[in-house]
């Protein structure tokens, strides 16, 4: 058995489209962006008028007031920084090993043999399964947590990495060979940057999964961390700040998948340019 | 003086397709030889052999007196394909195979080979931003910058449409003149073997052997529409008629007019 070809069901999702056609955006744009505005809107007059008491789900202004708060004690920059540096350290580890893992199985034909049909397996297993297990062997501190994080951001990683080495133009390495490169310099110049565009978006679904995995560490139990706000949310009966929460947990997500973006632009201008003349 | 020597080549590949018998060829210093011949005759397994992408099972080839075993600086080769690499500019992909040498000298090539195939302004370009002819014009230039002695050209126009081709023909001969390289060039077009070649090689297929050697003694530039032009190009294709005749078969009876009695 092979190493499956199957990022897409990863990555297809976050493929970047930076098709703009026009200067103005288009109305349908704006209206995907008014619609939440709309509702939460809406809610807020809801509350407002009487016509629901915003118990169970509080109005934006509530959950302003909360997160406003916790802010201003300077306890929200703790928790944002805590659940960061997990997913820092998380995504580091994973994306390191994802990538030496996907590379050796990419290279050798053998080692892929041997090692893909245990790290399918694994692979299939849920991220929460994993929990007990790392707290029994790793302790109820950071450890365990970004340990789980690690897994999580790992197999796409690695998925992404072995088929892009996999699927590389065999012609493209023969004009390595014509040109008598070492196996070094057919690394550097042809096989890194024919593998580039795919591992970055490889790096962007472990980005996307490490946050997911994050929530789920936090929930296990942790005394900082946006999860911890979830969890402190439901048991002090705090639906601004379990609201406020996830709020704070899809901007940081978008943030860091932007951030990541930016950042990796510059590899991949051609293909950008060629995108732009097409 | 021969730069290439092939002495009875065989290579039969490990599913047991015997793709060349007994293939010997010299091929002088600045010679262009054209190799035609139907599918199946080997042409493309012999330039690989010669390039040393792959090994022959029998025989031997040199360069300038040098075993080819793999891979060697006097041999450069243009695909069927263009082959640049996507993420390196224009300038860049014809300059891949000078990394050894001073920036200075690198870039020097570089622009000169680019003014000769016509790209001069395209250096800064992305290969994806190319017709598919000028594509194969940075290939060629790619392969001519590494100043190889022996030039390999694996059908490298057939993808192009007639006026593309005929441009790449001077471009080919632009290039040429400067170095003179001797140039091995598979066609499966008779008349663009004709314009360019010395020599035209024409194979017999499996297994794939030289079946025979036909000179074109015309003076560069060559014109189309001459009596001789044709005259080697109606030889030439005779060739590849019987070439490709089951062997043992006598030539079926020719009757000319056998179409004019059905009606």
């Amino acid at each position: 058995m092979s190493v499956h070809i199957n990022t897409g069901t990863e990555a297809a999702q976050t493929v970047p489209t930076t098709v703009r056609a026009s200067r103005w955006p288009d109305p349908r744009v704006l209206a995907g962006v008014g619609l939440p505005i709309v509702i939460a809107l809406l809610w807020e007059l809801a509350v407002r008028v009487g016509l629901s008491d915003g118990r169970l789900m509080p109005p934006p202004s509530k959950i302003y007031a909360a997160m406003a708060a916790l802010a201003v004690s300077g306890e929200l920059q703790v928790h944002i920084a805590a659940t960061l540096a997990r997913v820092g350290a998380g995504f580091a580890f994973g994306a390191i090993a994802g990538t030496l893992t996907g590379a050796i199985a990419g290279g050798s034909e053998t080692i892929r043999r041997v090692i893909d049909p245990s790290l399918q397996a694994l692979r299939a297993v849920p991220s929460i399964a994993w929990v007990p297990l790392f707290i029994l062997w790793l302790g109820i501190f950071e450890t365990s947590k970004i340990a789980l994080i690690a897994i999580g951001v790992f197999f796409p990683v690695y998925l992404g990495v072995a088929s892009a080495i996999i699927g590389i133009d065999r012609k493209l390495l023969e004009v390595g060979r014509i040109f008598r490169l070492s196996r070094f310099q057919t690394a550097r110049r042809i096989l890194l940057p024919a593998v580039l565009p795919v591992w970055l978006t490889a790096l962007r679904a472990g980005l996307g999964l490490g946050f997911m995995f994050v929530v789920a560490a936090e929930i296990m139990g942790a005394s900082e961390g946006l999860g911890y706000l979830l969890v402190d949310g439901q048991q002090m009966g705090r639906p601004d700040q379990i609201v406020g929460a996830i709020i704070a947990f899809a901007l940081l997500g978008k943030l860091a998948d932007t951030l990541l973006v930016l950042l990796t632009r510059p590899l991949l201008v051609w293909q950008d340019t060629a995108r732009a003349q097409l | 003086m021969s730069v290439l020597e092939i002495k009875h080549l065989d290579k039969t590949y490990s599913d047991g397709t015997r793709a060349l018998s007994d293939v010997s060829l010299d091929v002088g210093a600045g010679e262009i030889l054209g190799i035609v011949g139907g599918s199946g005759c080997g042409k493309t397994t012999l330039l690989r052999l010669v390039a040393g992408l792959d090994l022959p099972s029998e025989g031997f080839i040199s360069v300038g007196g040098e075993r080819i075993s793999g891979p060697h600086p006097a041999v450069g080769i243009v695909f069927q394909e263009p082959r640049l690499l996507p993420w390196l500019t224009v300038a860049d992909n014809v300059g891949f195979g000078l990394h050894h040498l001073p920036v200075a000298e690198r870039i020097n090539r570089i622009a000169n080979a680019l003014e000769r195939v016509g790209l001069a302004s395209y250096g800064k370009r992305w290969p994806r931003e190319l017709s598919g002819g000028q594509q194969q014009r940075v290939a060629i230039a790619r392969a001519f910058v590494a100043r190889p002695k022996v030039l390999l050209l694996d059908e490298p126009f057939s993808a192009l449409d007639a006026f593309t081709r005929a441009s790449l023909h001077e471009h080919l001969l632009l290039l040429w003149e400067q170095d003179k390289p001797t140039i091995v060039m598979v066609t499966h077009d008779v008349e663009e073997s004709v314009t360019l070649s010395d020599r035209v090689v024409v194979m017999k297929p499996h297994p794939g052997r030289v079946f025979e050697t036909i000179s074109v003694t015309l003076e560069r530039p060559r014109d189309h529409l001459t009596a001789p032009f044709e005259k080697v190009k109606r030889r030439i294709h005779a060739t590849l008629d019987r070439s490709m005749r089951p062997e043992n078969t006598p030539q079926a009876p020719r009757k000319s007019d056998s179409g004019a009695l059905w009606w």
